[in-house]
């Protein structure tokens, strides 16, 4: 964020745009490193308790215990290490469900917006009634349901969120079908299907891998959400929402428990983001 | 005419999705396991008297009884009593609504002082270093949601430099003279600014988490649209008659940029109003959103029911709201 002088200027935007784009991804990059090689990288058992060691600062503090770098939780656990392991639920929370839901939500939204008619009077209608429930309380409901693990969070996070894709996909796909381009492959003999997948679907695709991307960031949130308040997957196994709920608890006490997650989640999904934002930027031809 | 048509076809898919709502939170919460009757019996208790209560709270019939029961309560205004606390769910929740609308109005408030001013000084100096900065920092708010700004706060302002209070709604040891459950605005109307204030200090921090999102949304859509106002020619012709710069943004631009912005702050506010289910817990604050946490965790399940219906009624309604003062205000739909 150093770079605050913007000079208005195609090249600085572009410039600015490229460098967001790379940080992003480099961050993004690092973690799934960290997730793939979590068992070897991370310093300590991330599992490991040791009540002498309970709440010892970050090492650069006085009072710190060498070899723990970001300092222990009140359980005597590495928080560095609980924040690698972190990093494996979290990414895979988001790459999983944030495909899924990408693609129902997309499908759903091209066949509302490209068939119209009462396939796109039921979607619509569906989309108006899931947009009337406040979504953490309908994610915490879902959880109570299908029981707390990483297939309902995903599968919370499907139900509840299609709708993002859905809604954007049905605008585009209805605006590009009154396109002439749209028109002149029907008229060259494209049936319906074929049209919606070789026509409508390769131009609304730039925006769905948007979305993708920020629904990715979102899915991180939602899982830490579900951590915090207590519903998410079991206790043994470190997650980013989890220590923030405890260091939320403990936060006079020991700050460290919940800063260094904290920053991880929100570089995480600032990346995300970004990125989705810098994807958007390429590929729009203003910009180009 | 058109208005009436309009407003007739608004109200009657506003029915359709407020219906659609009930029928799915009646049956999803049915299917959650764990039996809330055997939950709220002591340990020693027998297969009858759970029998007992259960015929005692209709649990003991078909779901679709159960349901039609249900929704004949809800069109008479009975929502059925908690199962936790033994109390009508509407008088629960009507207890709890007054602390969210407070916070919700809060949070809305500052995101409009904040996001007007931000987009105003970024379009006073335009093209030079605070418009840049405004713009990094809008990219962060925009990107980031309310609940890890609100955990962002507590490290500021509740640890590093303690000015605000992190958890409640108001000091516990404080005596309340209040008859309503407006705490904000009754302590005003008594001029008891102690008690504003004290309570102004715990709803801080919870509005800001709440407000940063949506101040960031103002920001980027109030600048662009004050940008392509300022090139117009009665903007250009009041610059010639030689009134200095913020002038004409005040006074001749802001108005008419204001319309858009005000009719997506209206679509947002609703995703604001869900954002107080988090951002409620996070703070320990006693309002609809941490009481519907505590219902999902107890399976109270009439308690959840009727929280649900409310936050429902409230989004299609805030949205019905903003459609018709739309169709109201902007000239081109009325003729239409």
């Amino acid at each position: 964020m150093a770079e605050a002088k913007a000079i208005d200027g195609r090249s600085m935007v572009r410039r600015r745009a490229g460098l967001r784009l790379w940080l992003s991804a480099g961050w993004l990059g690092l973690l799934c490193i960290a997730a793939l090689l979590a068992p070897w990288i991370a310093p300590k058992d991330p599992l490991a308790q040791d009540l002498f060691l309970g709440r010892m600062p970050p090492v650069w503090v006085m009072g710190a215990e060498p070899g723990y770098w970001l300092g222990t939780d009140s359980l005597g656990r590495d928080v560095l290490s609980r924040i690698i392991h972190g990093a494996r639920i979290a990414l895979m929370v988001a790459l999983i469900a944030g495909t899924i839901t990408c693609v129902i939500g997309a499908t759903l939204g091209l066949l509302a917006g490209f068939l119209r008619g009462w396939v796109d009077l039921v979607i619509s209608r569906l989309i108006d009634i899931w947009m009337a429930f406040p979504p953490v309380l309908f994610s915490i409901l879902l959880i109570a349901v299908l029981g707390p693990g990483l297939w309902s969070i995903i599968i919370a996070i499907v139900v509840i969120d299609w709708t993002r894709f859905a809604r954007v996909v049905r605008a585009e796909a209805m605006a590009q079908g009154a396109m002439d381009y749209v028109a002149s492959a029907r008229v060259a003999g494209r049936g319906r299907l074929g049209t919606m997948l070789r026509e409508i679907l390769p131009n609304v695709l730039p925006t769905i891998v948007v979305l993708l991307t920020l629904e990715m960031g979102i899915a991180v949130i939602v899982e830490a959400i579900l951590s915090f308040v207590n519903l998410s997957i079991s206790t043994d196994q470190p997650t980013w929402g989890g220590m923030i709920s405890e260091g939320r608890a403990s936060v006079h006490q020991a700050w460290w428990v919940l800063v260094f997650p904290l920053i991880t989640l929100f570089l995480t999904v600032l990346s995300f983001s970004q990125l989705g934002e810098g994807l958007k930027d390429r590929f729009d031809p203003v910009l180009r | 005419m058109q208005i009436l048509r309009v407003l007739l076809l608004r109200l009657l898919t506003t029915a359709i999705t407020l219906a659609g709502v009930a029928v799915i939170v009646f049956f999803v919460i049915r299917v959650v396991p764990g039996n809330p009757i055997a939950m709220m019996l002591p340990p020693g208790a027998t297969d009858e008297d759970i029998a007992r209560l259960s015929a005692l709270y209709g649990l003991d019939k078909p779901m679709i009884t159960q349901f039609g029961i249900w929704l004949s309560g809800v069109v008479q205004g009975d929502f059925g009593t908690s199962i936790t606390t033994r109390q009508p769910v509407l008088a629960l929740v009507l207890g709890r609504l007054p602390a969210t609308l407070e916070l919700s109005i809060m949070a809305l408030v500052m995101a409009m002082i904040l996001g007007g001013a931000a987009a105003l000084a970024g379009t006073r100096f335009r093209g030079g270093r605070t418009e840049g900065a405004i713009d990094v920092a809008n990219g962060m708010a925009l990107s980031v949601p309310d609940f890890l700004w609100g955990l962002v706060l507590i490290l500021l302002f509740g640890v590093l430099v303690p000015i605000f209070h992190i958890s409640g709604r108001v000091t516990p040891s404080l005596e309340l003279p209040f008859t309503t459950d407006f705490y904000l605005f009754e302590s005003l109307f008594r001029l008891r600014f102690d008690l504003w204030a004290d309570i102004v200090a715990h709803m801080f921090m919870p509005a800001l988490a709440l407000a940063i999102p949506l101040a960031a949304i103002i920001v980027q859509l109030l600048k662009q649209s004050l940008k392509e106002t300022m090139n117009l020619d009665y903007v250009t012709l009041s610059r010639t008659k030689g009134y200095g710069e913020t002038r004409v943004i005040l006074r001749e631009a802001l108005r008419n940029a204001a319309l858009p912005t005000l009719t997506l702050v209206g679509v947002q506010f609703t995703f604001l109003i869900g954002g107080t289910v988090i951002i409620e817990r996070l703070f320990s604050y006693e309002g609809l959103g941490n009481m519907a946490i505590d219902a999902v965790i107890n399976r109270d399940l009439p308690l959840i029911q009727g929280i649900v219906i409310l936050f429902a009624v409230i989004f299609t309604g805030v949205n019905l709201i903003v459609d018709l003062l739309y169709t109201v205000l902007n000239p081109r739909l009325r003729h239409g």
